[in-house]
């Protein structure tokens, strides 16, 4: 930035540091990496959702030319899993089963060919047991067994049950209040690359390659399984296809190439086929919902009660986050000054569910976006209008001690309001408009295990004119790096291309807690001024000692520092200071509220959206065709808006495929469409114009003003189209994805005389325990401190 | 340790024109296209989502029209020209596609770029000024799961726009 204020390459919509690389081929995927002598990995993965193992017999396999290694669960008995109290992964199961695809055996052989055929050459003999495929069954005594043996009753995970304020003197204020029922089914992430990972193991140290989201957390369940100091262990992160939060657990296959690694002394390379990858999964919870609100007259929320249900799947994963992110962000878009949550997680044998892009979110926002538009229906009032007088604040806290800084929810509603026309539509039958608003974190404020050291960090080291920047955040393709390079720049007085990037590899680069909740640009932006800033100090204070002035004289901007060059800089502060390094990390300030559960919802910063889908709905056919979506996103500083619209749009594409199409659905515990031609996602021909709208209210901690942008706008498609088909034909599909055949259903309800609506007829009976009581924090709580940032 | 190998391989010796430049390969007869051009030839550039013709990653050109090389056995294509997004760019200098998908943001990951870049070098070819909707006809079987495809589509107009 220059002494008058001017950004040099902040907010410019430059080019990404790696497009070169990715237009031309040149970068290199995990799978694209071959070592010499490198061995094949396939895994050999249950039939049965739910199952005993008797016995396993692999010398058949063993005697097969060509394969080197095969491996069972006595190999790797020590269990992992993401979160510290949901353990209960083995990257080979040899005890028990528990989904169609849980991993048994693997085998390293010369080739692909050879090591598949030896993993038919296993038997396997199993005691196949009752399945429990629905929520419904899971909340049911199990015919057999209980898929887990921790949670209860039954198959029950996690029960959570919280209230803040007084619920029920705000529903005896309510004027109104209303019940509704909804079901947001469970997608997948469906990443264009299959996930891959190739381990070698030289002297004793294992280095693995993987296409991940967080090496960290990879660097950690590789210590605890394979029994090696993190120190021994180097995880890096390959160029990244694509993960929207699917390549954020710690993987079997990852922690298998690096046992055969051990065991054969040749590199080991597993690639996890389409089908695989489909059950590797670890998605969108299928998510039940109850909403109950008080509203006054004039359409003031008084009192909510919210309950989910989500089926999570064989096994914990992100699950106990997941619960209660289904509960935390309810109130972060609408003042709510009485809230109880109820939440239920449910184990059932189908690959494990976890994070998807606005994890735990999408699916209350759903609910809630459109129980709000049934409320103003009610009442006679606009569903915008309620809405907004509902909107949380800039600078609150809320029922449930979130601390919300900036705040442009009012500002995104405007430009979408204004820029469709959403007021003045055309209301010809079978043409619908729809709106909805959401907000994300720009990452969690806690980290998965409990510690006190910093979410991010970065080191910054100039040498004779090269900037060198070391970070362990994976740009998993939103363009991690290129807002790293982008700060570093900015501080300095250079272009991103000058700006040399080291990042994910767990041996050369400092702490990143990774690509998940939104949190690089936050918290790595923010380590990265930290330390550019030092950096840029002690470049002044050589230039300022040789120009012999005053170091606030010294400008710089343009590549230069003062009156030299930065090279001619550099070689000055080299001389003066010795090797030039500095380091910057970035805490989130602690922000969790004085309760048990407190730690999930707590961010810096909230992003907020506002959406508007226009589509047209055919009454006879149930076909939908979206022609045009506004979406306005408050970014809060957009670091560069091409990198910010980039992924405004994909999580718009994304929320869409979610409204309309995309499924994860099981039959006899058979993934229904484990393909990418039956598994409908949107192609070219389904994708609409999106209008963009990037909204600035600079908050006070974001790195420049920053806030997210890779998850919320995905949020508010999801309800604005099902808001959109209520107002083209006058039905409600409570549900997702929103298929012909739904509103054929509806339309068919409704001419029958039944409630024109398709949708969950209940919610089921959950044991929840009596709800801890929280007292709201005080209401203007943290408004002196932030506004005086 | 001491192992043979043995496995009833029918191989054939079979010339390619890959990028201009022909190889003489022993190539498995059952071996895709795909895997010849990354594990044979490594050509990474060309990617795979499936390998079952379902997702449009793989394309490549088989004398400028777009083929999915999970498809194809190298034996159907001897003696036509391929070209994989290693061939696009003139030397050092990129083909204007790839200018503007990188000026654009078009490509986020990164990993259906290769097979789209080639679809739309495909479509650019036949139809230089291609409306919005042609190109969304010519692409419409490559999936891409990051962009969102609006960027895709700026790029590819952005390049029409520079080549005529
Ligand atoms: S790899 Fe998907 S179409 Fe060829
Ligand atoms: S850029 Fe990632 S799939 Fe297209």
């Amino acid at each position: 930035m220059t002494s008058d204020g001017k950004f040099g390459v902040i907010g410019k919509p430059l080019q990404k540091v790696d497009a070169v690389a990715k237009v031309t081929g040149r970068a290199i995927y995990a799978d694209d990496m071959l070592l010499p002598r490198t061995l094949h990995c396939r895994i050999l993965r249950s039939p049965h959702p739910h199952a005993r193992i008797l016995s396993i017999d692999t010398s058949a396999a063993r005697r097969i030319p060509g394969v080197q290694a095969v491996i069972t669960g006595a190999d790797l008995p020590i269990k992992f899993g993401i979160l510290p109290v949901t353990q209960d992964e083995r990257a080979l199961e040899h005890e028990k089963v528990r989904y169609v695809g849980d991993p048994i055996a693997a085998v390293a052989a010369i080739d692909e060919e050879i090591a598949a055929a030896a993993c038919d050459a296993i038997s396997v003999e199993y005691e196949v047991l009752e399945p429990v495929m629905s929520i419904d069954e899971a909340l049911a005594a199990p015919k057999d067994e209980r898929i887990q043996d921790y949670g209860g009753p039954h198959n029950i995970h996690k029960l959570v049950a919280l209230e803040f304020g007084d619920v029920e003197a705000g529903f005896a204020q309510a004027d109104h209040v209303r019940e509704d029922v909804f079901f947001f089914q469970g997608n997948t992430h469906l990443p264009m690359e299959q996930h891959s990972a190739i381990a070698t193991y030289v002297d004793g140290r294992i280095t693995l390659w993987s296409s991940t989201q967080v090496v960290h957390y990879v660097h950690r369940a590789l210590s605890k399984v394979l029994e090696l100091p993190m120190s021994r262990i180097r995880v890096i992160g390959a160029a990244h296809g694509g993960g929207f939060g699917g390549k954020t657990d710690p993987f079997a296959h990852e922690i298998i190439v690096c046992k055969l690694a051990m065991l054969t002394g040749r590199p080991v390379k597993c690639t996890l086929t389409r089908e695989e990858v489909f059950y590797a999964h670890r998605g969108r919870h299928p998510v039940l919902m109850w909403v109950r609100t008080g509203v006054t007259r004039d359409g003031l929320i008084t009192a909510m009660h919210f309950r989910t249900a989500l089926d999570g799947g064989a096994y914990g994963s992100y699950g106990v986050a997941s619960t209660f992110y289904t509960g935390a962000l309810q109130t972060v878009t609408y003042d709510i000054p009485a809230y109880r949550f109820e939440g239920c997680r449910v184990f059932t044998n189908k690959p494990p569910c976890g994070p998807k892009r606005g994890h735990g979110t999408p699916q209350p926002r759903f609910a809630l976006e459109l129980h709000l538009e049934k409320i103003a229906h009610d009442l006679g009032i606009d569903p915008v209008d309620l809405k907004r007088r509902n909107f949380v604040m800039p600078h609150t806290r809320t029922v449930n001690w979130m601390r919300v800084t900036s705040c442009g929810l009012e500002e995104c509603t405007e430009r979408v309001m204004t820029a469709s026309g959403y007021a003045h539509r055309d209301k010809r039958p079978g043409h619908g408009m729809g709106f909805a608003i959401s907000s994300y974190l720009s990452g969690a404020g806690t980290a998965i295990y409990w510690n006190d050291m910093p979410h991010s960090e970065v080191q910054i080291k100039v040498d004779r004119g090269g900037v060198t920047a070391y970070c362990g955040a994976m740009d998993i393709g939103q363009g991690s790096d290129s807002v790293l390079a982008t700060i570093v720049a900015e501080e300095l007085g250079l272009q991103p291309a000058d700006v040399r990037l080291v990042t994910a590899d767990t041996d050369t680069t400092p702490i990143d807690l990774g690509s998940y909740s939104s949190r690089v640009t936050f918290m790595a932006g923010n380590a990265a001024i930290e330390a550019a800033r030092k950096m840029r100090g002690m470049l002044i204070e050589a230039v300022a000692a040789k120009m012999k002035c005053d170091a606030a004289a010294v400008e710089v901007a343009g590549g230069r520092i003062g009156d030299f060059s930065f090279q001619e800089a550099s070689v000055l502060a080299e001389g003066r200071f010795g090797t030039l390094i500095s380091a910057g990390s970035y805490t989130p300030p602690k922000l969790a509220g004085p309760y048990k559960g407190s730690g999930v919802g707590p961010s810096p910063a909230y992003s907020y959206s506002a959406c508007v889908v226009d589509l047209e709905a055919d009454a006879r056919t149930g076909l939908v065709k979206v022609n045009r979506i506004w979406i306005a996103h408050d970014v809060g500083r957009a670091i560069n808006p091409l990198l910010v619209e980039g992924q405004v749009e994909g999580s718009v594409y994304m929320g869409l495929g979610e409204a309309l199409m995309e499924e994860q659905a099981f039959r006899k515990g058979l993934h229904k469409w484990p393909s990418m031609l039956e598994y409908k996602s949107p192609t070219f021909l389904d994708m609409p114009e999106v209008e963009t709208f990037i909204v600035e209210t600079v908050d006070p901690e974001g790195p420049y003003g920053a806030k997210e942008a890779g998850q919320g706008p995905l949020l508010p498609v999801p309800p604005a189209v099902c808001s959109a088909v209520y107002d083209a034909l006058g039905v409600w599909i409570d549900e997702v994805p929103v298929t012909p055949e739904k509103i054929v259903e509806a339309l068919r309800r409704r001419a029958k005389g039944e409630p024109a609506r398709f949708g969950p007829a209940r919610f089921p009976s959950i044991p929840y325990p009596t709800a801890i009581k929280v007292e709201p924090p005080p209401r203007e709580m943290d408004r002196a401190a932030t506004s005086s940032i | 340790m001491k192992q043979e190998v043995l496995r009833d391989v029918e191989r054939v010796v079979l010339k390619l024109d890959v990028n201009g430049e022909r190889t003489e390969l022993l190539l498995p007869v059952h071996k895709t296209l795909l895997e010849v051009l990354r594990e044979d030839m490594q050509l990474t550039g060309t990617k795979h989502g499936c390998e079952l013709g379902e997702c449009g990653t793989c394309t490549v050109l088989v004398d400028g029209r777009p083929e999915l090389s999970c498809l194809v056995l190298p034996i159907q294509v001897e003696g036509h020209a391929i070209t994989t997004v290693e061939g696009m760019a003139d030397g050092a200098v990129l083909h204007p596609l790839q200018q503007a998908f990188a000026e654009l943001g078009a490509a986020q990951c990164g990993y259906c770029t290769p097979g789209i870049l080639l679809s739309a070098k495909s479509l650019l070819e036949t139809t230089p000024r291609p409306s919005r909707d042609e190109i969304r006809e010519a692409l419409a079987g490559n999936l891409c799961r990051c962009t969102g495809y609006s960027k895709i589509l700026d790029a590819v107009e952005l390049a029409a726009g520079r080549m005529t």
